[in-house]
């Protein structure tokens, strides 16, 4: 037999066309029918990963859970775990393999706000949806996240009029970590205090991870303030309580009311450091629900760890998996856009309370509550919303419930005065 | 006012007490140890170890952190850098892994962790130390209230300085220390054993480090990552003041130290850090040598 030129050009082109799509055709069909996968984006090395380790474990420990009780749509789900080493380049380099070469059609992570900013390019170019479970500054307005971590006003609009109100303190001194999320919740804060008749006398800042208060606390010291409001993060707060009190500040007198001041960071510092201090946030280990001290016993058994502290972040890294789980349940297909919106307004029991997705914002509605931190490392909770509230990523900028700036069409930029 | 000035002088002697193992180990063998701020991490770590396994105070971890990181130092100069002297550069890449080796050593637990091993007090956690009752708080003299904690600092690294200068000018051995940081090679000719006199350097170098990690764990939190900001710190007072200069580094350690506290006092911290680093760049271009520096090395 003899093969002319033409004919095999036009087999082996045949033939290359068949091989370029083989892996396209079975990636399609092993997706059809194996697990869903979704991806897992931590940081476990580096610096952050002391915290953000433990949004890894609650992550897992949704999806075994989910998996264990015969999984979602019939099928499991398979967590595909990256590193991202602390790192904002390396997380949008692993939310970029996520999404193109892994193909999953959801990712949950990040803990600080630069590593979402990094990341965010990412699934709005490529429409996929990420949920990120970390309270943050607000100021955001993507249809590709679900936030699931308190913004601003449900930190605070509560925390300042009480401050004023019960506590009887007029004279704030505002001071927190350099960057943004601090410098948004001084904003937030300015607004509330001017509202409520108390008047802030300082707003201070230190660079991110410092840890010599000296020359800070002095200050607060001398300003003739009467209570120290902190969005001071990471371990420079271990570092800030601590000089707190060796300069002889007392929290009966003077007490700091933090907003980022969580169980992991009382643990770190020594609890006696932040007796009689405030924190603001709508998740407490100290919680007293029995499906919150089920959650707390099944993350300790989860982690092998007896003594293991369950935070904010912690506890909504936990619910949003349930949150996606619902809403891939109710879609017709599993991509990005149709989970995106399925999940519009799920609901569920989570340790916190009852949460609810903002259909128009995709945010989390959640209740605030305010704990005064006790000898044993844990908070009391002293005041709490009878419910959850609205969140309103746009609140420093004057956004209301009856005036929203973030909606399902997107932002309305024209609202936005800066 | 004094309390600004009190900032300053613990500030001051924060650095000092970090510079002081630096200066020596670095003016004495020309070896840049970059794993000197791990070592302020082992002493705080032997802090915490001993509080959870001893019930040891503050107080009893300064003799034990002083020997762990001694002889800690006297393993790494027995190993590596007895074999690197004169390459400058070599002991720096040298020293910096060993930092690094340390660092994983504390947060993967010896590698017990890969086995599942826990051990309290280790491993990649914030960890804390508590401080004694009686350096807690304040004293008041004079109207101003005075940190206690920040006074033990003071009076501790007076004490550290005090027992150096004592080391190195008023002992035989410290003889034969200035003799080779003058220069080694007439030194080794006069008949001084050089090899013996640096180990036993290096040792007492590193255990000054360990003290320093006492005193820092008391209101820093202590993690696997600390020390390295440190080294920075203390490698910035040794060249301003001059290498191998012990008074060069008190006088920069007290001199940053109070441009640190007073420009922090009147503006804000984060351009006090600024100014500092402006007025370290001014010198060392003014004079490279640093403000202390001997002439014949």
């Amino acid at each position: 037999m003899t093969v002319t030129r033409r004919q095999f050009v036009k087999t082996s082109a045949l033939g290359t066309a068949g091989v370029l799509a083989m892996p396209y055709f079975f990636t399609r069909t092993a997706a059809a029918a194996g697990p869903i996968k979704v991806g897992v984006l931590f940081s476990l090395t580096g610096g952050l990963s002391i915290i953000e380790k433990s949004l890894h474990d609650a992550t897992l420990m949704a999806i075994s859970e989910i998996n264990a009780k015969g999984g979602v749509k019939g099928t499991t789900i398979e967590a595909i775990v990256e590193d991202g080493a602390s790192d904002p380049k390396t997380y949008n380099e692993k939310a970029s393999k996520l999404v193109i070469q892994d193909r999953v059609p959801t990712v949950f992570g990040s803990y600080t706000s630069a590593s979402r900013k990094a990341v965010l390019p990412v699934f709005e170019k490529r429409n996929n949806l990420y949920f990120y479970p970390t309270y943050y500054e607000g100021f955001e307005c993507s249809k590709n996240v679900v936030y699931t971590g308190a913004v601003p006003n449900q930190q605070l609009s509560n925390f300042i009029p009480w401050i004023i109100k019960t506590l009887g303190k007029k004279k704030f001194f505002i001071v927190g970590s350099n960057y943004i999320y601090p410098r948004e919740m001084a904003k937030v804060c300015k607004i509330l205090i001017e509202k409520n008749g108390g008047e802030w006398i300082a707003d201070e800042y230190l660079e991110l991870g410092h840890s010599e208060w000296g020359a800070m606390v002095n200050k607060i010291k001398t300003s003739g303030c009467d209570v120290v409001l902190s969005n001071v993060v990471g371990d420079s707060v271990v570092a800030f309580y601590r000089e707190f009190k060796n300069q002889g500040l007392t929290h009966d007198k003077l007490p700091i009311c933090a907003t980022v001041t969580s169980e992991i960071e009382i643990a770190a510092m020594g609890p006696e450091y932040a007796v009689g201090s405030y924190t603001s946030f709508p998740y407490f280990q100290a919680i007293d629900t029995d499906i919150n001290k089920a959650f707390v016993e099944r993350y300790r058994a989860f982690v092998k760890d007896p003594k293991a502290v369950t935070h904010h972040a912690l506890e909504s890294s936990y619910f949003q998996v349930f949150l996606w789980k619902q809403a891939v349940d109710k879609a017709a297909e599993i991509t990005p856009a149709a989970i995106r919106d399925a999940v519009k307004g799920q609901e569920f029991d989570a340790p916190n309370g009852h949460v609810k997705i903002e259909p128009e914002n995709l945010h989390a509605w959640l209740t605030p509550r305010i704990a005064e931190w006790q000898a044993n490392g844990q908070g009391k909770i002293i005041n709490a919303y009878p419910k959850p509230i609205m969140p309103l990523p746009y609140v420093a900028y004057g956004e209301t419930e009856q005036n929203l700036f973030c909606t399902s069409k997107g932002l309305d930029t024209s609202k936005l005065k800066i | 006012m004094l309390d600004v000035l009190l900032i300053g002088l613990s500030l001051g002697s924060i650095l000092l007490l970090v510079a002081l193992g630096l200066a020596i180990t670095y003016g004495t063998m020309g070896v840049i140890n970059m794993a000197h701020g791990e070592m302020v991490m082992v002493g705080a770590y032997t802090t915490v170890m001993a509080g959870i396994w001893l019930h040891a105070n503050l107080f009893l971890a300064i003799p034990l952190a002083f020997v762990v990181t001694a002889l800690l130092g006297l393993l790494i100069e027995r190993l590596v850098v007895r074999r690197l002297y004169g390459r400058l550069l070599d002991t720096l890449l040298a020293t910096w892994g060993i930092g690094i080796l340390i660092q994983q050593a504390v947060r993967l637990e010896f590698g017990l962790s890969f086995l599942g091993i826990h051990i309290e007090g280790l491993g990649a956690g914030l960890q804390n130390v508590a401080v004694p009752k009686i350096l807690e708080g304040t004293i008041s003299i004079g109207g101003d209230d005075i940190n206690i904690f920040r006074t033990f600092i003071i009076l501790v690294t007076i004490v550290l300085t005090a027992i150096t200068w004592f080391l190195l000018y008023h002992t035989a051995i410290g003889m034969q220390v200035r003799a080779i940081i003058r220069n080694p090679r007439m030194a080794a000719a006069c008949g001084i054993d050089v090899e013996r006199v640096n180990a036993l350097t290096f040792a007492f170098g590193s255990g000054l480090a360990g003290v320093a990690g006492v005193m820092m764990s008391g209101f820093k939190t202590v993690f696997p990552d600390m020390g390295t900001p440190m080294v920075v710190d203390g490698f910035m007072v040794v060249v301003v003041g001059g290498v191998g200069s012990l008074l060069g580094s008190i006088l920069s350690a007290g001199m940053l130290g109070q441009i640190d506290g007073v420009v922090a006092s009147i503006t804000n911290d984060i351009l006090a850090r600024a100014v500092v680093f402006g007025v370290v760049i001014l010198i060392i271009v003014l004079k490279p040598r640093g403000l202390f520096a001997f002439k014949g090395r």
